[in-house]
């Protein structure tokens, strides 16, 4: 059986980094599988600008931000294989693998960086009635059959859901020449960052449609029309308000599920909220030695912080491999996001594990103006922030710092909370 | 002089399996279907189910061809390579008071010759399913119930009928039939055909042709039946298929696994005008949710991948009707094949098979090949197996579709076998590609281009099931 310090699943932009990082943190045995035909991952057919503005301090586009990773691999000479699909990874760190070259074969790895990346909800998760044609598509998909083959999926569009594919898709559609008529949001706020509904829908007068969904899909082969109706504060559609759209493609940007059946199948414990593993400061599943970053860990906006937390999950993997598993030395910190608050990531803390900064991310379950991101050590309030909006389509950031966190040395639980002003 | 001996009009489960049976004679025969694939109407959108055979009246022609048909169903699966399990069923009463109806069950199929049926208390129950609802009084359990692909079914006894010579048609709308002397002559879209015997196994539209040649007219409505698919992770939910205990309208709402491993909610049963009315509906889809869970608890409707509808061949007597039309001859229907229909459908075949054999005089055919090879399962394989079979056809070790894990060989094979696929739905019901948690959204562009390649054909000829279902319309900024 081949056999490799770190094996990082995943050839995107949070597999690169994460390799990158594990490299210049002075492992050399390190091996990226990647089941598509290039590395690059998702990035590769998101051909618009806006990637890097944190990281490189300029506008790139998605094939030139996963290139500038492509290249620090490349140069670091780390090793990887394309066209492999990972199988099956056993709770011992057993990667099965499988490509056209090498069939079916194992690889034994000392740590493991899970960096899959996630899916598009689909149609189906959304149970919209009606007929099942051709021309409904996920944004992604679209995405991919317009900016890496050259097709057009339709001439006449309606876009489901304000999720940034599918803002960014409408332009995209648009500046290819389709007419798209409308993008529908379910909830009363867009799922998707501000820059992208005055980029891509106002600067090309389409309208956004909040609290209004699809409620039926006519034509039997071809996709003829929607029925779009506004729904009440319970998302239930309100009878009299339906109105029919005629087009020929629909496209759904109805969100993002991480992409964790083989952590699932290896037995990593789930976040239910963020269908990501649970992780601690280190970026750790329950499974010594498995890290996890980017959008299989939890959804992110920008890749500019899908890097910098692999980054860190690359430097944890290959402190893990030099040191072995930390001795159990205390107690962890529970992390709690509460009063509007969803989640957070990590989960929990062991301080004398963690990096003299450590970016505690989240997001929020509703819209929240002039508000306070407030940070509580069990009940002591230690950091508040004014923020003049909070949204669900932003994640949002704490950070905290090794030097304040030792300074409360029987520390129970960091709870992060909005409150209002 | 006839084009055929016999033509099977419609390439449903009733109609393949008639050609299949029909295959070992020496006889010349065709079946032609609207659609471009086999298995596009009724028998690709249903429960799936094996039914034991306690449903239908004792006596009845249902009763008889479903119990037959159960037993013949796990040899044939063999014979001819199809997925089936026999999981078994319960159905689930809920109050003392139906426990009546319950026993009438349980007498009706030991009068249908159903085996090992027995009555469960409410212990024994939930001893062998525990999410069935803690209502439960009690439960007929039939042990002989299975679950069924009815996709490859389907596909398995057509393919098998056209090794053995037998011709289809696709796409081809038969809009007339005429009496001609010693026979039939089928108008279709795609020419005229004279035949001298006819097989109306038409589904939903089986009243429309038994009515062009027939004075005694049959009515046969569209009974629309909505379904909700989970994800495979709910797949063991439940180990049984649940039926509620009958009510008018058919069986209520069951639940089940499927031979593929994900949960099956549904179906509604709704009488529509519309024979192509396959829609789903907010108010079907909501009472499969709400109803499902009577009988099953904590189902976690968070899972559901897709929703579908499919029509069943409601005939106004719910009865089969197999035979020769009176003033008809050489006219055979195969009419209201509903539920249990896809059970009964191997007993259908033998039935249509012996009455065109007692009519013709047709004498068996000597190379008459009855086994089927279907498309490789790479997780039937062991790993020296499979490492082995990507060695030989390296297109084995490429996925593409991640949900289900289906490789470009096993769709390169369901695209060039015979009868292959020749659209992304033809591809999915063959091989599940596409039939996933994600829907097709990561390999849909993929599938495109292995039948694009395979077939000869531009991207913008590939549809999603025919017709003018393509899938890309133009190529960027081609009106601009």
């Amino acid at each position: 059986m081949k056999a490799y310090d770190i094996v990082i699943i995943g050839g995107g932009p949070a597999g690169l980094a994460a390799a990158a990082a594990a490299k210049r943190s002075g492992i050399d045995s390190i091996l990226i599988l990647e089941r598509d035909k290039e590395l690059g991952g998702i990035l590769n057919q998101c051909i618009h600008n806006g990637f890097g503005l944190h990281t490189f301090k300029e506008e790139l586009t998605g094939p030139e931000y996963a290139s500038r990773f492509i290249d620090q691999v490349e140069e670091l000479g780390i090793e990887y294989r394309l066209n492999t699909m990972v199988m099956d990874i056993s709770p011992n760190k057993v990667v099965t693998a499988m490509n056209r070259e090498e069939g079916l074969y194992e690889i034994q790895a000392k740590a493991i960086v899970l960096a899959m990346g996630c899916r598009e909800r689909s149609r189906g998760a959304l149970n919209i009635p009606g007929y099942r044609p051709a021309g409904i598509y996920s944004a992604g998909t679209a995405q991919r059959l317009v900016n890496m083959e050259g097709f057009m999926p339709g001439r006449t569009c309606v876009i489901l859901g304000s999720g940034d594919i599918g803002l960014i898709m409408a332009r995209r559609m648009t500046f290819e020449g389709a007419k798209v008529k409308v993008v529908a949001e379910l909830m009363p706020y867009s799922g998707g960052l501000k820059r992208n509904i005055v980029q891509c829908l106002d600067d090309y007068g389409i309208p956004l449609k909040l609290s209004h969904t699809v409620v039926d899909i006519k034509g039997k082969e071809r996709l003829e029309g929607i029925t779009l109706a506004q729904v009440d504060n319970k998302g239930k559609p309100i009878p009299g308000t339906e109105e029919f759209y005629e087009c020929d493609t629909l496209l759904l940007s109805v969100g993002l599920i991480p992409e964790n059946e083989l952590s699932n199948g290896m037995g990593v414990s789930m976040n239910p909220i963020t269908s990501g593993p649970i992780v601690n400061e280190s970026l750790e599943t329950n499974i010594e030695g498995v890290f996890a970053c980017g959008n299989v860990l939890h959804v992110h906006d920008l890749v500019d912080f899908v890097s910098e937390e692999a980054a860190a999950a690359g430097r944890n993997a290959a402190k893990y491999v030099q040191e072995g598993a930390a001795a159990n030395v205390k107690e962890v910190i529970t992390l709690k996001g509460v009063d509007g608050v969803r989640y957070t990531v990590p989960s929990t803390i062991n301080v004398d594990r963690m990096a003299d900064q450590l970016i505690v991310r989240f997001r929020v379950g509703g819209v929240y103006k002039n508000c306070y991101v407030a940070t509580y050590f069990d009940d002591e309030r230690v950091l508040r922030r004014k923020r003049p909006v909070v949204a669900p389509g932003e994640m949002e950031e704490v950070k905290l710092t090794k030097e304040q966190l030792l300074k409360y040395p029987d520390l129970k639980t960091i709870t992060i909370k909005i409150e209002e002003a | 002089m006839f084009d055929y001996d016999v033509i099977i009009i419609g390439a449903g489960v009733s109609g393949a399996c008639s050609a299949r049976e029909l295959s070992r004679y020496n006889v010349k025969a065709c079946v032609i279907e609207k659609e471009e694939d086999v298995c596009c109407g009724t028998s690709k959108a249903n429960s799936a189910i094996v039914h034991a055979g306690y449903d239908a009246a004792n006596g009845s022609l249902m009763a008889k061809l479903n119990v037959q048909g159960n037993q013949m169903m796990e040899a044939m699966s063999k014979e001819l390579d199809f997925p089936f399990k026999k999981n078994g069923s319960l159905v689930i009463c809920l109050s003392e008071d139906d426990m009546p109806n319950l026993q009438k069950l349980y007498e009706r199929g030991i009068a249908n010759g159903v085996k090992d049926l027995k009555i469960l208390n409410k212990e024994e129950v939930l001893a062998m399913e525990p999410n069935v609802t803690d209502d439960v009084v009690a439960a007929l359990y039939a042990p002989t119930a299975g679950i069924v692909c009815p996709f490859n079914m389907n596909i398995a006894y057509a393919e098998n009928a056209y090794t053995n010579g037998v011709e289809f048609k696709f796409n081809t709308e038969v809009s007339d039939i005429q009496k001609v002397d010693g026979g039939w002559k089928l108008i279709t879209n795609n020419g005229e055909y004279t035949t001298k015997f006819v097989v109306n196994a038409a589904g939903v539209y089986a009243d429309k042709l038994h009515n062009m040649v027939s004075d005694k007219k049959i009515n046969i409505t569209a009974r629309r039946g909505d379904y909700c698919l989970m994800d495979k992770s709910a797949g063991k939910h439940v180990s049984k298929t649940i039926f509620a205990l009958p009510g008018k309208f058919g069986k209520g709402i069951l639940v089940t696994p499927t031979v593929h491993g994900n949960l099956l909610l549904g179906p509604t049963a709704i009488d529509i005008e519309n024979k192509e009315g396959v829609n789903t509906t907010r108010p079907g889809l909501d009472e499969v949710i709400s109803k499902a869970g009577m009988n099953v608890k904590n189902i976690p409707m968070r899972s559901v991948i897709t929703s579908f509808a499919g029509l069943r061949a409601h005939e106004d007597n719910h009865e089969f009707i197999i035979g020769e039309v009176e003033g008809a001859p050489g006219f055979i229907d195969c009419a209201g094949i509903e539920s249990p229909g896809l059970t009964s459908a191997p007993a259908i075949g033998c039935m249509v098979a012996d009455i065109l054999k007692e009519k013709m005089g047709l004498e068996p055919k000597a190379d008459f090949v009855a086994e089927r090879k279907g498309i490789v399962n790479p997780e039937h394989l062991s790993k020296e197996e499979r490492i082995a079979l990507i060695k030989e056809k390296p297109a084995y070790g490429n996925i593409i579709c991640r949900c289900e894990m289906i490789s470009e060989g096993e769709i390169i094979d369901a695209i060039t076998r015979p009868l292959g696929a020749k659209s992304l739905d033809g591809v999915k019901r063959r091989t599940r590609a596409g039939m996933g948690r994600c829907q097709s959204g990561f390999c849909s562009p993929r599938t495109m281009e292995i039948l694009s390649r395979e077939l000869n054909m531009s991207m913008f000829e590939v549809t999603k099931a025919g017709g003018k279902s393509t899938i890309v319309v133009g190529t960027n900024k081609d009106v601009l």
